[in-house]
């Protein structure tokens, strides 16, 4: 495939390896945090890991939208799925995440009418061919799915399409780094910046990361030579005693990011006071709501939600894990009462959630030298 | 990278222990109600067979309870399986609901080792049917058992309301006589054995993905949907005592075919990315759409694995049938770590290929 094919490219995938050899430093340990779940992907995926030496450690972070919705969200959405009349929409991957009583999937098998779509325009489309029906669309993501979402609804606006509503779970990258990197027991050495959330919000806004915390980060494309090279710059910053905002997928991502996007963002969002993730608590301002100008497409107004908060479960330990301070296998639920199939905690949720990851590949990972 | 990983820690080996022997129990079905994802072909379906009717049927001659089962009759060995076929469109890209419900279920007793004889129908009709529709179906049934050498010679039709089904609900069952040169079993693989694919993969599920026409994405890809049995024939042939299973990587693709065969003979199987065949319209839309071909269900293509010594002569055989002309070689089989498969990338890393949890869905990011 054109234009894709040159983004993963064996052999020099295999020179930016022997430079990331070549990078470290004898006898140190690197923690270094990919924030998006995209990454993780990528880093799974094409199997990056063994691109790495093993002083360099990948630590997943809270970066994957699914992963950190709360239960009592999840909850809520299904509640509006089993409205009478209502046809409920969400990307494919939401509808596994299980709330305090079982995933979308499950309330599809109890009747409710639940359907996946690609993007929020496929909702809309939905609603214009039902005009009997109500439809609702779970809006969820990070600034990477954000004006998507708005513009859909600035068209639903403009159509006068009075059957469709949204369920705003949309948050925002900067609030959780800033959570993470204020707690006390961090151990990360530098981060892989976002890359698609970036092409909307800029390199900017990481600007903090550096100048406050001193750490450095790389904001990085999803291709697999793109993360390898995110992790040679960070390390290569780390080596040179820099500490700065760098941009590898300046392909892509402006450092002031795509206004019109921004714009239309500011127009249809506000910014709740604060917002619960699964497995970091409250975040204040970390979650957007429909702005008043669109209230009215507010699911969660045009609907009875219950609302309620569920807690994480006390024994789940995702926050420690997120922040780098335990390892999965250390957690007290890991493995027993927590499993992918039965997951309480968010790092369990997504193929991409560390716990997942290692419940799964873990013990191959140990036995790969006798491979 | 050949340096030495950090020793595991006692507390780590016995969380480790706790997670292999939770693998290795049989699936449990602890679903409060049947979701599509028991119909997608991974864990849940294997919860669900496992878990409710293997306790429920399986005897010690049928442990498996695999889609093929073999009884014998006054010295004959007969093998019989049933399939349901409830596919959306009814009509794709190189098929129909007919034709598949013939070659999926004569492809079933192929990778049983048995030549098939007969098909038995039955039909499931909604109110309102269009009788072109119906008649054009059944041509197509019949054509294709022709094809596929076999007679249909009975079956039941049952008509519900409109809404109860989509269209048309087809199901046929197979007797097919198990051919004295075939000595298969999902337990017999070895390591050294090799993997071979019949053809380029994913091309039956793309088909019918693009064909729902809920992606607004064009390419011409057609179901690869055809009968197995010449192929089986020629194999058995040129490396019958060579071969340990086939198995045609229906729903959940090629990876759970590996995953299974894995688990049912202990063994470890490697897969090499960069060798797996797909073709490139596939590829590009498997790309766009976010999902992994080897998860992707195909109609007409199959696995072989096969002792080192034979497949010279078994990819030979292969390509010389119509529409095997592009079969490969894909991994191997080893030992470690056993129940275990592994992809190594064509990017030059490793990752666990594992079982599909759920329907294969698309990420949002």
């Amino acid at each position: 495939m054109k234009y894709v094919d040159e983004f993963r490219d064996p052999d020099l995938g295999r020179t930016l390896s022997r430079e990331i050899l070549a990078t470290v430093e004898p006898g140190r340990h690197y923690k270094v945090m990919e924030v998006c779940g995209g990454h993780t992907h990528a880093i799974y995926k094409y199997g990056l890991d063994d691109l790495l030496p093993d002083c360099v450690e990948l630590v997943h972070g809270p970066g994957c939208p699914v992963c950190v919705i709360p239960m009592g969200r999840v909850d809520d959405a299904i509640a509006i799925a089993h409205q009478p009349g209502v046809i409920f929409t969400c990307f494919g991957d939401m509808v596994r995440v299980p709330g305090s009583q079982g995933s979308l999937l499950e309330a599809k098998a109890r009747g409710a009418d639940v359907r996946m779509v690609y993007s929020p325009l496929d909702a809309l489309r939905i609603a214009r061919a039902n005009p009997d029906r109500e439809v609702v669309f779970l809006a969820i993501g990070f600034e990477t799915t954000a004006p998507s979402t708005a513009l859909t609804l600035k068209r639903a606006r403009a159509e006068g399409v009075e059957n469709f509503s949204c369920i705003c779970n949309h948050v925002t990258i900067v609030p959780p780094l800033r959570a993470l990197l204020e707690s006390p027991d961090l151990r990360l050495d530098g981060f892989i910046g976002p890359g698609h959330v970036s092409t909307v919000v800029g390199a900017r806004p990481f600007q903090f990361i550096p100048s406050a915390y001193g750490k450095p980060i790389v904001v990085s494309g999803f291709e697999p030579l793109d993360v390898l090279q995110g992790v040679h710059m960070v390390l290569r910053q780390l080596a040179e005693g820099r500490c700065e905002v760098e941009n590898q997928y300046s392909r892509v991502v402006p450092y002031e990011g795509n206004p019109r996007a921004l714009a239309v963002m500011e127009e249809v969002f506000a910014l709740r006071p604060h917002f619960e993730w699964r497995g970091l608590g409250f975040i204040s301002q970390s979650g957007l709501r429909l702005s008043d100008a669109y209230a009215d497409l507010d699911a969660e107004q045009r609907f009875a939600v219950p609302g309620v908060r569920v807690a994480d479960p006390k024994a789940c330990q995702c926050g420690e894990v997120l922040k780098g301070v335990i390892k999965p296998w250390e957690c007290k639920v890991f493995g027993t009462a927590c499993t992918p199939e039965r997951p309480i905690g968010t790092c369990m949720v997504s193929s991409e959630g560390a716990c997942a990851a290692y419940y799964n590949f873990g013990r191959f990972a140990r036995e790969r030298e006798v491979v | 990278m050949t340096s030495t990983r950090s020793p595991v820690s006692d507390r780590e080996q016995r969380v480790l222990g706790i997670i292999e022997t939770a693998r290795a129990k049989r699936a449990k079905f602890r679903d409060k109600q049947v979701t599509m994802a028991h119909g997608a072909g991974g864990k849940a379906t294997q919860g669900l067979i496992e878990g409710v009717l293997v306790p429920a049927f399986a005897s010690e001659a049928q442990a498996q309870l695999a889609d093929a089962g073999s009884v014998e009759v006054d010295g004959a060995r007969l093998a019989m399986t049933t399939d349901s076929f409830v596919v959306k469109p009814i009509r794709f890209p190189g098929g129909s609901i007919g034709e598949l419900a013939v070659n999926g279920t004569v492809n079933d007793l192929a990778m049983a080792g048995a030549r098939p004889v007969a098909l038995t129908l039955s039909m499931i009709l909604e109110e309102g049917l269009d009788a072109v529709t119906l008649r054009e179906e059944v041509a197509s049934i019949a054509a294709a058992a022709q094809a596929a050498g076999v007679e249909v010679i009975g079956g039941d039709t049952k008509v519900v309301e409109r809404g109860h089904c989509d269209q048309m609900y087809l199901c046929t069952t197979g007797l097919g006589y198990t051919d004295p040169r075939a000595s298969l079993s999902p337990a017999a693989l070895r390591p050294g054995d090799r993997v071979l694919v019949s053809g380029p993969i994913a091309q039956h599920g793309t088909a019918i993905m693009l064909a729902r026409g809920e992606f607004e994405l064009e390419a011409h890809i057609e179901s690869d949907t055809q009968p197995l049995w010449p192929a089986v024939d020629a194999l058995l042939d040129a490396a019958g005592p060579s071969l340990r299973c086939l198995r045609d990587a229906t729903r959940g693709g090629v990876a759970s075919v590996l995953n299974e065969l894995a688990r049912a003979s202990g063994v470890a199987i490697v897969a090499r990315e960069g060798d797996v065949p797909i073709a490139p319209a596939v590829a590009g839309a498997a790309e766009i759409l976010g999902i992994d071909p080897l998860y992707v269900a195909n109609e007409g293509r199959f696995v072989t694995f096969v002792g080192p010594e034979g497949v010279d002569d078994a990819l030979a055989a292969l390509r010389a049938v119509p529409g095997c002309e592009g079969a490969v070689e894909i991994g191997e089989v080893r030992t470690e770590p056993p129940g275990m498969v592994l992809l190594e990338t064509a990017f030059g890393g490793r990752r666990v290929l594992d079982q599909l949890v759920g329907d294969p869905l698309p990420r949002i990011c």
